[in-house]
């Protein structure tokens, strides 16, 4: 691919899908292009890129976009993360709401839906204390062809040992062959919604917690910068905002700030975030 | 450092796990089948095992149920590595007192994902 197919190409993704790609990337492109060239019978890349320059068709760059903000995901991905949810961050929340009865995630970019779900069986466990509650979570991702599979919940016998603890495979799923579905109880939990996270964020309503890791890495500076302030004004203002462990709002924006002894947790700055109470945070901490 | 016992009856899987888990830091020791395995365990318990199922002899399942019952039996980790990728089979495993279960083919992420879900790591 030569250095002038490779601009036109990351010009495409940015432009659509705000992810920012550099020519180290090249081998990226190419490995997840093959496949959209075959799957509309284009015989190699050369021709795809010659394609694009010539008609621009909305159907290719569509398949483009798509697989090249494919990521993986796992469940329970990073363990952590989930740890914190449930074990500092949850506590204070059901608390403070503990007279409205709701709560509503966010699982921004969720691919093929392992974070949303794991986030479902966590309070699945949890619920004879969410008695009454309602409490929605909601899946978007710019893919159509990951949402599809996320609703379905049809994972392989590798997606399903990379972070799902047994008893969590053995109570929320059903074997299907050589594939095991999640539960319709757990799928019931989570609604996805196809998405573009540069859009306007307002149509999703307010959540009380989002969880956007490993996805801003793709951005450059300007476009975190306002993904972040959009994010900040659909959450609660006692939400929190979780990101991966190598990322940071820090620098980039000052409209979130690290919630203190929580690794990749953010909070409103205007406001005090749902901070742990100490004791709790020193029962994670240990 | 942690010790493993390493327990299948093909030298191959054998060699694939103790190269992952030495790089997981483990001490490993080997046996290739359930007796030669326990016989293993009653002269000194590993802090894990990782556990086929069919085997010559005495298979991963009629060893565990042996391991659980012996003195100082509960204390391994027991980690089941096996192609026996039925529900019925984990269920049964979990219930003779296995605390994870990998579905042959593994690779190092999945080795390393199950030993830390179960503290090992």
């Amino acid at each position: 691919m030569t250095p002038d197919d490779f601009a036109l190409l990351a010009g495409i993704l940015k432009e659509r899908s705000g992810l920012s790609i550099g020519p180290e990337k090249t081998y990226l492109l190419e490995s997840r292009l093959n496949p959209v060239a075959k799957k509309n019978n284009i015989a190699n890349l050369d021709e795809l890129v010659a394609q694009v320059r010539l008609k621009r068709s909305e159907p290719l760059l569509h398949d483009i976009t798509e697989a090249m903000t494919t990521n993986e995901s796992f469940f329970f991905r990073d363990a952590k993360p989930f740890e914190t949810f449930e074990n500092a961050i949850l506590p204070n929340l059901l608390a403070d709401r503990a007279a409205k009865k709701s709560l509503r995630i966010w699982s921004a970019a969720c691919s093929t839906g392992q974070e949303a779900y794991s986030l479902a069986m966590i309070l699945r466990e949890m619920a004879p204390k969410l008695a009454g509650w309602r409490i929605e979570i909601v899946g978007t991702d710019i893919s159509q062809e990951v949402l599809e599979k996320a609703k379905v919940g049809i994972y392989s016998q590798f997606e399903v040992q990379r972070g799902l603890p047994v008893k969590y495979l053995m109570k929320y799923f059903t074997q299907v062959n050589e594939l095991w579905q999640i539960d319709s109880a757990i799928r019931a939990m989570v609604s996805y919604k196809e998405f573009n996270l540069l859009k306007d964020l307002k149509s999703l309503g307010t959540f009380d917690i989002i969880f956007c890791r490993n996805v801003l890495i793709y951005f450059d500076q300007p476009t975190k910068a306002q993904v972040l302030a959009a994010m900040s004004g659909i959450l609660a203002k006692d939400g929190c905002l979780f990101m991966g462990a190598a990322e940071t709002v820090l620098g980039i924006s000052d409209v979130f700030q690290p919630v203190p002894g929580q690794r990749g947790v953010y909070g409103m700055a205007t406001a005090a975030p749902a901070t742990p109470k100490l004791n709790s945070l020193q029962s994670v901490a240990g | 450092m942690k010790s493993c016992l390493v327990v299948d009856d093909s030298k191959v899987i054998r060699m694939v796990a103790r190269r992952i888990l030495e790089t997981l830091d483990f001490e490993i020791s080997e046996a290739k089948d359930g007796q030669e395995a326990l016989d293993a365990c009653l002269s000194e318990m590993p802090d894990a095992i990782l556990l086929d199922w069919n085997m010559p002899v005495m298979d991963g399942i009629d060893f565990l149920r042996h391991l659980r019952v012996s003195k100082g039996g509960d204390a391994p980790v027991v980690v089941f590595c096996t192609t026996e990728n039925d529900m019925s089979h984990i269920v049964e495993a979990m219930k003779a007192g296995a605390n994870e279960y990998i579905m042959k083919p593994f690779d190092k992420e999945i080795i390393e994902a199950k030993f830390t879900q179960v503290g090992l790591l």
